[in-house]
């Protein structure tokens, strides 16, 4: 590349946690059984009228505010007219004129550095019914018509691959921080358009945009990225860069890369107006406020914070805030009065392997903040070994009980094995006739050295453990 | 059944006839008025009587316009584009008249969609006018005007985009109201173009619309323009006593002066108006004559179409023949669409929707569409101004009676066309407004219109009612004359 600079835009669209869909009183949950969460406003059967989901907009507001945006002073909404099957009605009710949003922007760290990234705006809208092809027919699943989308776009301000991702990722940990989103590709809840041009490095004049639609996640918006300046580059090496033209296209994930859909000279005149079925409202100072008031500390925030405050490693921190449920752990632990190190350490390691090897969410994690000093405490007092209390930690998680049971002198386990092989060599000192009996071949007596074992530490030395030493001792 | 939801009320409550023997009058009324003049779309002749209560509603039969979505009943919108739709629910307006007790006895003939002012373009055809058959009902709201002209029950109901429950009425010799815009919801209401849809009803009396739309009106939380008017009580304020109310009418539509080759109909049109502004005065109105911009004036028909036209366009867009409605042929749903749409709808909504469509277009908006809401704006501003010192307008309506339906025979002249086409202010500003037959012009019955400000529905009809009282007019069946 090296000769010239990329230009990239983003449309981010994410779809928002509701009970119901953005102007309709249909379920908006994950289903699975095609039009099934539909009512009569999503098949745009006649006399049907959108009513907009209050929670919506206050999501939409909480996250205009959150990227530092502008809000308009009345809430409407327009409609963008078009024919296509996954728009039953005919049209889609979007913002255009009055977005949630305008001028905003959000701070982000790629490779080390700090970059605004600026958002021109961002809108409540309806997201389309889903279509599935196949070979002669295509099915329409309305599940997903109506469902609250929220669309956003950047100024063409991102220059490299890696910049568009570290963006996307930050946007999404704004919007799970928010709580709006469960923001999981996976479920197809992030898409993006993508607008790439490339221009010489001394140049003003901004080159031709060819923009990709519908990217479905985040290592295919880098490869697409990738290889559209890398297509656009060597056209303009070999002296064709007339060849690129403004067109829409689209990235084709088997072969890496992307494919012409269409010229934007063909682009559609939407007729956007103001759609009269849902009136103008003012938004209230006062509910904004409130609104403000709710959002969390975002990522980005927590970050700083733990290594300012908390003394943590740049690494640990940014582990930590990776996830809006980790940070509040993190400082629910703090809360508890459990040291900093500590507490980042069991979360960085235990915690996180488990719940990462279970596939559960820290939230259905059984070891509270309030559980986990137990142990904590423990070790501290000098009762629980590191090793000791990590044994307790899984046999808390494992048996679903308060770790306090394991540690209790009953209950704990001896699993040291210095321990044990001290203890050990004691006994079979103290039994000396029965060692020669058993080397004679009397082998049913090792039961009796376990015994003795369990006997002299009331039944807390490991059994396993105690075997394999007592085999290594006798044996020998 | 020739008489008022008062008197039937009263009837039925003295059990002197029974809701039985008025379904059956009223669907035998309607095969008589359907073999004569095509005014419905279904006759429901599985209409059962309801009990008797308090609601003076409970067992009287009535009709639907067929732009009202009805479970499990047939609703067209007049259009072919819906033949065969029977909705899986019922609209808000007639959800509540069930509750009434009401009783639908048949869907009437509308204009494609409402879009149409003379009951000539619904896919079942042509609506003939029960006063004169080669005359016209006007409309949309035709087959109900018809109806209720006829005497088939005391009431039916109407949607009112530009004039098209308060023309049809005008031509019928019956009354027509809209109320104040959002107060009965449109949830169920065929679309044609939402700033300015409203849902009314047509009456032969004053009375009957307040007791009517009384039952139809509260806020809908399945319409967000709806608003709460359980404050208002029409039926209750109607015999109110008018003395020291202000109206006006308008220089510049109401003077013969303004009309430069002005037909005897229209002379006697508008002398018969002057005449009835005296019985106001007579109640104890002030009756007083403003002046406005007739440049203003002269933009309103144009304001309309662009407005209507637009939003129709993308009203209408839902019909595509994929989710109902008879699906089109085509080798891709594209060509499905468009086979769906080109055979479906009438020539006139096509005419339309190309209006629409141009108007939406980025180019075309600013100059057209924006300029018209403009336009829209200074107008319901201008009738604003006038509410701030009058409690209504008051109006002729049309140019006279009821046109021919071959329109050879009518001189129409563009001099004429804000006198014909003015009611449309009601629907721009969503302003109450009634119409009531206030006389004949060579035995057909011709209209004046009362029209206040938003959320004055209570005045606007106790002047209509007082007025009512002192004319000859009130709930008159539609007699072919001469």
């Amino acid at each position: 590349m090296g000769k010239y600079k990329a230009v990239i835009g983003l449309e981010m669209h994410c779809e928002l946690k509701s009970n119901s869909k953005v102007f309709s009183s249909a379920r908006n949950s994950y289903n699975e059984v095609p039009n099934d969460n539909i009512t009569y406003l999503d098949l745009a059967l006649p006399g049907t009228l959108p009513v907009v989901n209050k929670k919506c907009v206050h999501d939409a507001l909480m996250m205009s505010m959150a990227l530092n945006c502008t809000q308009p002073e009345y809430m409407y909404f327009d409609r963008k007219n078009y024919y296509y099957p996954d728009l039953p009605k005919g049209y889609q009710i979007t913002q255009m004129d009055a977005p949630v949003g305008i001028n905003g922007f959000v701070e982000i760290e790629c490779k080390g550095e700090k970059k605004k990234i600026y958002i021109h705006d961002i809108h409540l809208e309806e997201d389309a019914a889903s279509l599935d092809h196949f070979y002669d027919t295509t099915n329409i699943d309305y599940n997903r018509g109506g469902v609250p989308l929220l669309e956003l776009v950047t100024e063409p301000c991102i220059n490299s691959p890696e910049e568009a991702v570290a963006f996307l990722e930050t946007m999404r940990s704004i919007y799970k921080y928010c709580d709006v989103s469960e923001a999981d590709t996976k479920k197809g809840q992030i898409r993006c358009d993508v607008n790439v041009s490339i221009m010489d490095n001394d140049a003003t004049e901004l080159g031709t945009k060819v923009e990709m639609k519908n990217i479905n996640s985040f290592s295919n918006v880098y490869d697409a990225i990738c290889y559209e300046i890398k297509r656009q580059s060597e056209l303009k090496e070999q002296g064709r860069y007339d060849e690129v033209e403004q067109e829409t296209r689209r990235f084709d994930e088997e072969t890496g890369t992307t494919i012409r859909m269409r010229s934007k000279a063909d682009a559609l005149d939407y007729k956007y107006f103001v759609d009269p079925n849902l009136p103008k409202f003012k938004i209230d100072p006062e509910w904004l406020e409130e609104i403000r008031n709710e959002i969390p500390l975002l990522a980005n925030q927590r970050k700083e914070k733990y290594i300012k405050e908390q003394g943590l490693s740049d690494y640990d921190a940014g582990v930590i805030v990776k996830e809006r449920e980790y940070a509040e752990y993190f400082e629910n632990c703090i809360a508890l009065g459990i040291e900093t190190k500590t507490a980042a350490n069991w979360l960085t390691t235990q915690i996180l392997g488990f719940i990462n090897k279970e596939e559960i969410s820290l939230k259905d994690f059984y070891l509270t903040p309030t559980l986990l000093k137990q142990i904590i405490d423990e070790i501290d007092k000098g009762t629980l070994s590191t090793k000791l209390a990590k044994e307790v930690f899984y046999k808390a998680l494992e048996e679903k009980k308060e770790p306090k049971n394991f540690i209790s002198q009953e209950n704990a386990q001896i699993s040291d094995k210095n321990e044990l092989e001290t203890l050990i060599n004691q006994i079979l000192e103290e039994n000396t006739h029965q060692v020669e009996e058993y080397k004679k071949g009397k082998t049913n007596l090792f039961d009796f050295f376990v015994g003795q074992v369990m006997k002299n530490t009331r039944g807390k030395a490991n059994p396993v453990l105690t075997k394999e030493i007592l085999k290594e001792k006798l044996e020998k | 059944m020739n008489q008022t939801i008062e008197e039937l009320h009263e009837l039925l409550k003295e059990k002197k006839i029974t809701s039985q023997e008025l379904v059956q009058e009223s669907l035998k009324k309607s095969h008589e008025v359907q073999e004569k003049y095509n005014a419905f779309v279904t006759i429901l002749d599985e209409a059962k009587a309801t009990e008797i209560t308090d609601n003076p509603l409970s067992g009287i039969p009535f009709g639907i316009k067929d732009n009202y979505s009805t479970k499990d009943i047939l609703s067209t919108g007049s259009s072919n584009t819906l033949k065969d739709y029977i909705p899986i629910f019922t609209a808000t307006a007639v959800e509540k008249l069930l509750n009434a007790g009401a009783i639908p006895v048949n869907k009437t003939v509308l204009d494609e969609f409402g879009m149409g002012g003379t009951g000539t373009s619904g896919h079942t055809g042509i609506v003939l006018n029960p006063w004169d058959p080669t005359r016209m009902c006007a409309g949309s709201s035709a087959g109900s005007a018809c109806a209720v002209a006829s005497g088939v029950y005391p009431y039916a109901l109407g949607s009112d985009t530009g004039d098209s429950i308060r023309k049809p009425a005008a031509y019928c010799g019956i009354v027509g109201y809209k109320p104040t815009y959002g107060m009965i919801s449109r949830y169920g209401v065929f679309p044609f173009a939402s700033s300015l849809d409203h849902c009314g009803v047509l009456t032969r009396s004053v009375a009957d619309a307040a007791i009517v739309v009384d039952n139809m009106k509260g806020i809908d939380p399945q319409d967000m323009t709806s608003w709460d008017s359980k404050d208002l009580h029409l039926y209750e304020h109607v015999k109110d006593d008018v003395k020291g109310l202000h109206c006006c009418y308008i220089k510049e539509l109401c003077n013969i002066e303004s009309y430069p080759n002005p037909t005897e109909e229209l002379k006697s049109h508008l002398e018969n108006f002057k005449n009835k502004l005296e019985l106001c005065k007579e109640l104890g109105i002030e009756i007083e004559e403003v002046s406005v911009d007739s440049a203003l004036l002269e933009a309103l028909p144009s304001v309309y179409v662009a407005i209507s036209c637009a939003e129709a366009t993308s009203n209408m867009s839902n019909l595509t023949g994929l989710i109902f409605g008879p699906r089109g042929e085509g080798n891709n749903v594209f060509e499905m669409m468009m086979n769906h749409r080109t055979h479906g709808f009438s020539p006139l909504i096509k005419r339309r929707f190309v209006i629409g469509s141009y108007i939406l277009q980025k180019e075309n908006q600013e100059r057209y569409f924006k300029n018209a809401q403009r336009v829209r704006r200074l107008l319901v501003d201008t009738w604003k101004k006038l509410f701030e010192t009058y409690d209504a307008v008051i109006l002729p309506v049309g140019t006279g009676p009821a046109k021919h339906l071959d329109g050879d025979k009518d001189i129409l002249s563009h001099d004429t066309e804000v006198l014909e086409e003015h009611l449309q202010i009601g629907n721009f500003g969503g302003f109450p407004s009634i119409t009531l037959p206030d006389g004949f012009i060579n035995n057909l019955p011709v209209a004046l219109n009362i029209t206040g400000n938003c959320y004055n529905d209570e005045t606007v009809l106790k002047i209509a009612y007082a007025l009512e009282s002192k004319m000859n007019y009130k709930n008159q069946i539609a007699k072919e004359g001469k």
